[in-house]
């Protein structure tokens, strides 16, 4: 029997007159890495702090790693590792001093600490900074001490607020290295939040929450499917002409899109000889692209994730909500 | 042929919540406030620099001043100060410590510890040890200046002065915590502490003398909690010292209320009562915060 590392059902907070999150319901299997994808201000952080027990829900209930979020607070908490969006390090101290403080206070046999350190520390490549202050430490270096850290106390289920945000590609690429790895050597469920879609991919199941609400949950290779239409692109020598053709001949709608031709079509690969055999226009080359995660915000939302950002309230605005 | 050495997980087992978790939890906050103290030299230069100022600038002008036209044989004045610049350090320091709890929260660190499976009080009790202690190590400092002021080096009035400091700075850091808990930055939290202990200080007898006050002066220096935690450390120093009834009097002349003497051990156990009473509040108020 398998019980779900986190059930939720009908999860809602109010800040006032906002509503944050307006009844969520979903389940996370264990060993599963889940992502929650929306664009900042979309009730992501929120809901992570209710299922972390950092804030009361309005209505609903959750349960994390089997234990009820409300009721049994120290429970969930004992089970749980947090990664936040802002730094929690401490930079006067060192590494390792940060790693026995989370130690001492989630009470971790002291017999084991040790060992613990060493291993966690190892799991994000930390290993010869220890003794170091992490006031010298990068950005990358931080947030893989806080993975660390919130690993230490062996937790069931690992929450990750947005754990690349900030970071350079390079580093941001090594961070979900490590938590890949770490899934091969944890018994481990890890929830996560992003805005990034490029990392959406990396999750096993995806649910795409805007406005406080879960648009739709899936795998991303199911999301990608249920779009349907790939997206083709032409290099041709008259891309006006093109154009039009595509209209006349296909009744394709196509637009210039970075410099060249573009247009959806469902499977594209097979569209592609009849546009050779067709097409009166000398074709140049062509690139026919699945669906990016892109395009499934944007049949779900009907915007994309840059636009819902840009169309909601100031960033600050949001931070204060997130409180 | 290499084999794949995958780390051993030695999965830990967090134990249920209890006392000796939460213990450690204090213990451990506690340990913190002292590493991050030693780890701060400018800090303890300024801490220590500031009083002395006091002492030996301020005393000094004072002094002077009452020495020269009224030709008076006193003790020195600076002798006079000694314990309210032993106060004003301890007092400093412990106000510094608690606003270290607004400090974590501007840079994030509250939340590793609020979200830590321990009950938030031992959060407050490790703060407000962490903080009396190290203002008792500051504290201490100033004491190693007593030669300089005619106070003789007795180890019992070392000793006494230490557990007096901590008690003093355990119920002024929990005075700070109290204030600290809902606030959300630091200069908010200097402010509010500017107002708070520029009057409490001066009307402490820290400053200057208590006797011959007019009686609304004298009433306010009464209800003042700080007043309380000075006059002990200024009865400490004054019995090692040789001085005339009238000089006595003059410069140390203790608490009464109405015509009652309130003797040291009633006043310890007063600011004892104010330090578990602040914390109690504290606790509450951060139990309700976020």
């Amino acid at each position: 029997m398998s019980n779900p590392a986190i059930a939720v059902q009908g999860l809602t907070k109010t800040y006032g007159k906002t509503e944050a999150v307006k009844g969520v319901d979903f389940q996370v299997e264990p060993g599963e890495i889940f992502g929650f994808l929306g664009p900042n201000g979309a009730g992501k952080s929120t809901t992570i702090n209710m299922l972390c027990t950092l804030a009361r829900p309005t209505a609903g209930s959750a349960t994390v790693a089997g234990h009820d979020i409300v009721r049994e607070r120290d429970e969930v908490r004992r089970n749980i590792g947090l990664v936040f969006q802002d730094q929690t390090v401490d930079g006067y101290l060192t590494a390792e001093m940060n790693l026995r403080f989370h130690a001492e206070m989630y009470g971790v046999p002291r017999t084991a600490t040790a060992d613990r350190i060493h291993q966690v520390l190892d799991i994000v490549g930390l290993q010869d900074r220890r003794s170091h202050k992490v006031e010298t430490f990068s950005g990358g270096m931080k947030r893989r001490l806080e993975i660390a850290r919130g690993l230490l106390h062996s937790p069931r289920v690992l929450f990750l607020d947005e754990p690349t945000v900030g970071l350079d590609p390079q580093t941001r690429a090594a961070i979900w290295g490590y938590i890949n790895e770490l899934r091969r050597h944890e018994d481990i469920t890890i929830f996560m939040t992003t805005h990034y879609m490029e990392e959406a991919e990396y999750c096993d199941r995806i649910a795409i929450i805007d406005q406080g609400r879960i648009v739709v949950l899936d795998t991303p290779e199911t999301l990608k499917a249920s779009v349907g239409k790939d997206r083709v692109q032409l290099h041709t020598v008259d891309d006006a002409k093109a154009i039009t053709l595509l209209k006349e001949r296909f009744g394709i709608e196509a637009a210039i899109h970075e410099g060249q031709v573009t247009f959806a079509v469902a499977s594209g690969e097979e569209f592609v000889p009849r546009l050779f055999a067709d097409l009166k226009v000398t074709i140049r080359s062509v690139n026919v692209a699945r669906p990016s995660l892109d395009d499934v915000f944007m049949s779900y939302t009907g915007s994309t994730i840059r636009d819902a950002e840009a169309g909601s309230p100031h960033d600050w605005m949001r931070a204060m909500v997130r409180r | 042929m290499t084999v794949e050495t995958t780390p051993r997980i030695a999965r830990v087992t967090v134990p249920r919540r209890g006392v000796r978790h939460d213990l450690r939890a204090v213990r451990v906050v506690l340990h913190r406030e002292i590493l991050r103290f030693l780890a701060d030299r400018t800090r303890i230069i300024t801490m220590t620099l500031q009083p002395i100022l006091w002492l030996f600038v301020l005393g000094t002008g004072i002094g002077a001043l009452m020495s020269g036209p009224l030709g008076s044989q006193g003790p020195d004045f600076r002798t006079f100060m000694f314990p309210g610049v032993i106060s004003m350090s301890v007092i400093m320091t412990a106000m510094f410590s608690a606003g270290s709890i607004v400090w974590d929260r501007e840079f994030g660190f509250l939340r590793e510890m609020l979200v830590a499976p321990i009950s938030r009080t031992s959060i407050l009790i490790g703060k407000c040890l962490g903080g009396a202690l190290v203002a008792t190590l500051q504290g201490l400092v100033i004491v190693a200046l007593a030669g300089l002021v005619d106070v003789p080096y007795s180890p019992l009035l070392i000793l006494t002065l230490a557990a007096e400091m901590f008690l003093a700075a355990f119920t002024i850091t929990a005075f700070g915590v109290l204030v600290a808990v809902r606030i959300k930055n630091m200069q908010t939290f200097f402010g509010v502490v500017q107002m708070a202990v520029m009057p409490m200080l001066f009307l402490s007898g820290a400053v200057f003398p208590l006797s011959n006050l007019p009686s609304w002066l004298s009433v306010l220096t009464s209800l003042n909690p700080l007043t309380y935690a000075v006059d002990p450390l200024r009865q400490a120093v004054f019995s090692h010292l040789n001085l005339t009834p009238a000089e006595s009097l003059m410069f140390n002349p203790g608490i009464s209320w109405f015509d009652w003497q309130v003797p040291v051990g009633v006043q310890l156990g007063l600011i004892s009562a104010a330090g578990l009473v602040l914390l109690l509040i504290a606790a509450i108020r951060f139990r309700r915060a976020d």
